[in-house]
């Protein structure tokens, strides 16, 4: 039986078995597991961290070169990068640079990648990543093109629910896609570096993606003890938010920046499902804006199946319909066949009913989530 | 990206499917032989004049006329190029008129709907149809959902012909009808896809009464509706080159030029903010403080200062303008550049009006250090701590 699914051993693939591959290459990718966790001594958040091995798709362009060193600073493991006629090369923090991403994952066991291609090949570059095994892949960039999204997301779909139809239903051994246009993901660790942006920061922490890593706080240095996950569709927003709850003394377990297109990979629902089962992740806050309904379907799914304290906001109350407010899926529209949707009072609305504690106003976003966990929020 | 009706009716025709003849005139005096031409390609004495603008409520206002002779179309046709049209979606100053299409008109059997547009949870593209076509989809929608089919496209495999056969079917359509409106059916997609659309809309399609010669009538375009993903227009020159800029307002092409996301509101409070995101909660936190935005305006990530200070030139633009608001959240973003843009702007512009800014973020120490330095070009200029605070601020000030 071709157990395709079945997590592979750690450390990097050998030779032999990369040779192998490349000739009797199986029909379903296999995925890389992240690594296994041998003893729980600090928190594991979501999706990455301190272990999770990432290449940078991109790692020469100025963009993916300028992030790719941001993360490395963090502490994030960063272990190479793809820029297809610069493979053998080194990047200027001393990574190796691959040709492509078969042999990124095979020299370096990578499970999780973060994509800064430009929008016309980010449909490829995602492929690549998935047959490559590749578990996480974070697309950054912005302006890729919904039709591409829509296959990207049938092929990714149809793997994951072949995955699950063979072996396990863990989302460890799911293909796992962020964005695109999006800021990325981040776990926070302890800081050890001397507290400036510019320093290196942590020895724990993963951050993938665009954020700035000293505005997050990890749950062993906020004075409440307590630690929250961040989802929003928004970049500087989420920034906005965690450092609202930083300041008020909350960590955070891990923040998503799902993106602000139509068709993305993780939408609020997934990430509310990660954080409901993290036992690190003692609150949820999530951010959203008008357009779409994945809001609404996010308030179902909290009122159905979670039971941490969850605070939203909801941004675009003063948009006026049809225009587009930056993000391909900001936009109240009224489609074919339709009411106006997407607005954000019936994303309020619905959220309320749902329990969480909303917070009107973007300045209180960080207070919402407080309350709704029953702290007193006093700035520290 | 929008394009005009006749635009629209040019690339259905491009995929096959029918659409009555039709002319697009610029002057008045060419409308009585336009008339003609397209009057005698249908055989018949009966046209119709229309304004090509993108904003709706063309017939309410007067911009879409029947004609029955040369005369009538010429006189139609003065008086869209001589007046501004105003309807309920151009607001009280109108929309002047360039262009106009004058089609043949075809007798109608009965009126259909037809469009392709992107479902956003289930992550699929959806053929829409219904055989209550004509009026407003929306209404029918709400009044009698079961009226409105809807399929889903496969995203690797497109519409598959069974699919437009049952939905074909499914409006009643008869006879030879079957075959053509599966014909259109199929072209609508294979354009969707292969143009990128993120709308692609026929209504109404039509049926034309039986004759002799003709028993199942024949299925028609008469109008159609199209937009296309703006992330996708890169590949598609064609498309590009139907672009129309005296559609677009000046203000928002300005702030394109830069890499700046612009759009006119209604307010007094100017804004400048970085991320998407965070430009609407500033918007909604002005609104929330009493107070009411005068645009959206997200200076993206990587703007230069020369980026930042053409932002504050085309805030400054609008004369409603009576105070602006700058909220930084440095990420990509560098709080010494938006600052370094601050300065610039007073040198060269000289803030006259309340200016409240609020930064955040990466060399945010930097930032503000520059601002304190040029505090001597900046009377106007208040620091806020954050965001509510920006907010309660400004609109203080603004009063």
């Amino acid at each position: 039986m071709a157990a395709a699914i079945s997590p592979i051993s750690e450390g990097p693939a050998t030779g032999n078995a990369a040779r192998a591959r490349s000739v009797d290459r199986p029909a379903q990718p296999k995925i890389i597991p992240p690594p296994a966790i041998p003893e729980r001594n600090y928190p594991m958040a979501v999706l990455v961290n301190k272990d999770t091995r990432v290449i940078c798709q991109g790692i020469t362009g100025s963009f993916g070169a300028l992030h790719t060193k941001g993360c490395f600073e963090y502490g994030t493991k960063m272990v190479g990068g793809v820029t297809p006629g610069k493979g053998g090369k080194k990047d200027p923090n001393g990574l190796p640079i691959f040709d492509t991403v078969r042999q990124a994952v095979d020299a370096t066991g990578a499970d999780s990648t973060m994509i800064f291609v430009p929008p016309a090949f980010c449909a490829d570059a995602i492929l690549e990543a998935m047959d490559a095994g590749v578990r996480l892949i974070c697309c950054i960039t912005e302006g890729v093109p919904v039709n591409d999204m829509i296959m990207v997301r049938k092929v990714l779909d149809d793997r994951n629910a072949a995955a699950r139809g063979m072996d396990s239903a863990h989302a460890r051994e799911l293909f796992t896609l962020i964005g695109p246009n999006c800021p990325g993901i981040i776990t926070p660790g302890p800081k050890t570096g001397d507290g400036s942006a510019q320093s290196k920061y942590t020895n724990a922490g993963c951050k993938i993606g665009i954020m700035p890593g000293y505005i997050h706080t990890h749950v062993s240095e906020a004075k409440t003890g307590k630690a929250v996950g961040i989802v929003s569709r928004s970049g500087t927003l989420t920034y906005e938010a965690v450092w609202q709850t930083s300041q008020l003394g909350l960590g955070q377990s891990t923040c998503i920046g799902i993106g602000g297109d139509p068709v993305r990979g993780l939408n609020h629902t997934d990430c509310l499902r990660l954080f409901e089962e993290d036992p690190d992740t003692h609150g949820i806050l999530m951010i959203g804006e008008i357009g779409g309904e994945d809001e609404e379907a996010a308030a179902e799914y909290i009122k159905d199946h979670v039971t941490k304290p969850v605070a939203a906001f909801i941004a675009g109350r003063t948009a006026p319909p049809g225009k587009r407010m930056g993000h391909a899926g900001a936009i109240i529209s009224s489609g074919a066949g339709g009411k106006p949707t997407g607005t954000a009072d019936s994303k309020i609305e619905a959220l309320r009913a749902a329990g969480a504690t909303i917070a009107m106003s973007p300045a209180d976003m960080g207070k919402a989530m407080a309350e709704a966990m029953g702290l007193t929020p006093a700035r520290v | 990206m929008k394009i005009h009706e006749y635009q629209a009716r040019d690339l259905l025709a491009s995929y096959g499917i029918p659409v009555p003849s039709g002319q697009v005139i610029t002057s008045k005096e060419d409308a009585a032989q336009a008339y003609k031409s397209v009057t005698q390609d249908a055989g018949t004495d009966l046209a119709v004049v229309k304004a090509q603008v993108f904003a709706g409520g063309r017939g309410k206002a007067g911009f879409v006329k029947l004609v029955r002779s040369a005369d009538e179309a010429t006189e139609a046709a003065k008086f869209m190029l001589s007046n501004r049209m105003v309807s309920n979606q151009t607001g009280p100053e109108g929309l002047e008129v360039n262009k106009l299409l004058i089609a043949a008109g075809v007798d109608i059997a009965h009126e259909y709907y037809l469009a392709i547009t992107t479902d956003r949870a289930t992550r699929r593209n959806f053929l829409i149809a219904s055989a209550e076509g004509g009026v407003d989809i929306e209404q029918v929608a709400e009044d009698n959902p079961d009226a409105i089919i809807k399929t889903p496209i496969h995203p690797l495999l497109g519409l598959q012909s069974y699919q437009a056969r049952e939905v074909a079917y499914a409006l009643g359509f008869k006879g030879k009808q079957i075959n053509q409106a599966v014909k259109i059916m199929m072209a609508l997609s294979k354009l969707y896809h292969d143009k990128d659309c993120s709308i692609a809309e026929i209504n109404p399609l039509i049926t034309t009464p039986a004759t002799t010669d003709n028993p199942d009538g024949q299925v028609l375009a008469i109008d159609a509706k199209f937009n296309f993903d703006d992330n996708a227009t890169f590949r598609h020159k064609d498309i590009q080159a139907l672009h129309d800029p005296s559609e677009d307002n000046p203000a928002e092409t300005r702030a394109a030029k830069m890499g700046l996301s612009y759009i006119a509101l209604d307010g007094n409070i100017g804004c400048l903010v970085n991320g998407a995101g965070l430009a609407m909660a500033t918007m909604d936190t002005i609104k929330l403080e009493g107070g009411d935005p005068a645009n959206f305006l997200d200076v993206g990530g990587s703007a230069s200062e020369e980026a930042v200070t053409e932002a504050f030139r085309i805030i400054l633009s609008d004369q409603a303008v009576k105070g602006i608001l700058v909220n930084i959240f440095g990420g990509i973003m560098r709080c010494d550049i938006i600052a370094q843009g601050i300065v610039n702007a007073a040198k060269e512009i000289g803030f006259k009006i309340p200016l409240v800014v609020r930064l955040e973020g990466t060399n945010v120490d930097a930032g503000r250090a520059l601002l304190e330095k040029a505090s001597g070009d900046l009377p106007t200029l208040q620091a806020a701590t954050d965001l509510g605070d920006a907010a309660k601020k400004m609109v203080a000030a603004v009063g």
